[in-house]
């Protein structure tokens, strides 16, 4: 595949994102932060974002798999979720978190383990997405080709 | 009194101390500071803010800072103290009140931002924190500056009184040496 036709499909397939509401515009502020002397920040911080994202999950399936459930465990684990993955612009992880916490707030357990799973499906969805996003990032680069941030806008 | 010091650091850069819990966050503030020309520390509690400041009374402890804080920015939801009680401990505070200090919150909470702003913080600000909030917020801050430094500056001028009293005695240890060599 030449260059341009490369361009075409990352731009394509970002607005993509765009569009299913899988990313916001919370995600644009993040390559207006990468610079010549942090020009690795959205991946570095997409990254931080994953890894801190499987601890959360895998602690509150932990706290939801007790005996007797724990909601002042569950409720700050959803929180901290709910704010990095806003903070990336992940919405629709955002959006299953906020729902989720309507449910601690309820003391709902059965609702909660269904919230759980379908925030998981959210975060597998985007951070799938996001890996292959990076990967035609990566194509891209390697043929020679430059990724500007108004690629990523618009 | 954090601000009158603006004028002499080198750079006129501000120092931002951003504390905040959440790891992702932590580096979203930062950037976002740094690509606004501001020098960071970053730290993950109130607690370990106060230990940086060396508010956290322990005996003789003069804090881990090196620079001088022109900027408190905190999270408000943070397990341990929160960023109001983080607020509140440092307007309590003799040698820190001045510093400006801004609450950021995922969770637009009327009575919250009330009672922040309040106890005395300079802003909030609601997550996710955007580039053109911390462009917002360093004007505010440097405005609030130079309001500082031209507070001072008219102090100066508005009491010639003060200059003419310390001439005075200049004028006065000047009489008498020549009064001296008069009599010598």
């Amino acid at each position: 595949m030449e260059l341009g036709q490369m361009q075409k499909s990352l731009q394509d397939y970002t607005k993509s994102l765009f569009v299913e509401g899988i990313l916001d515009s919370q995600f644009l502020q993040l390559p207006q932060l990468q610079d010549e002397s942090n020009s690795d920040f959205v991946s570095q911080v997409v990254s931080l974002f994953f890894q801190d994202s499987d601890r959360i999950l895998n602690d509150l399936s932990l706290s939801l798999d007790q005996k007797v459930v724990d909601f002042e465990k569950v409720d700050p684990y959803v929180h901290q979720l709910k704010g990095s993955s806003s903070s990336i612009g992940a919405q629709r992880v955002k959006n299953a978190c906020v729902v989720f916490r309507s449910f601690c707030e309820q003391k709902n357990v059965e609702a909660c383990h269904r919230c759980l799973q379908q925030v998981k499906q959210e975060y597998y969805l985007v951070k799938n997405r996001l890996e292959t996003l990076f990967k035609l990032e990566q194509q891209i680069v390697a043929s020679g080709g430059m990724i500007s941030a108004m690629d990523l806008g618009f | 009194m954090a601000l009158g010091d603006l004028s002499s650091s080198s750079t006129s850069e501000l120092h931002v101390l951003a504390v905040d819990d959440s790891i992702v966050d932590r580096k979203v503030i930062e950037r976002l500071l740094r690509i606004s020309a501001c020098k960071v520390t970053t730290v993950e509690s109130g607690t370990r803010a106060l230990q940086y400041l060396g508010l956290d009374g322990d005996k003789g402890s003069s804090g881990l800072k090196d620079l001088k804080v022109n900027l408190i920015v905190t999270d408000y939801s943070m397990p341990g103290l929160t960023g109001y009680e983080l607020l509140k401990k440092i307007k309590e505070s003799s040698a820190f009140r001045e510093i400006p200090v801004v609450i950021m919150s995922s969770e637009n909470i009327q009575p919250r931002i009330e009672q922040c702003m309040t106890e005395g913080a300079e802003d909030f600000l609601l997550k996710p924190v955007k580039l053109a909030d911390v462009k917002r917020l360093k004007e505010l801050i440097m405005r609030g500056g130079e309001a500082e430094q031209e507070k001072t500056s008219n102090l100066i001028i508005s009491s010639p009184k003060r200059i003419l009293q310390n001439n005075f005695f200049f004028n006065i240890f000047f009489i008498i040496t020549i009064i001296v060599i008069f009599i010598a």
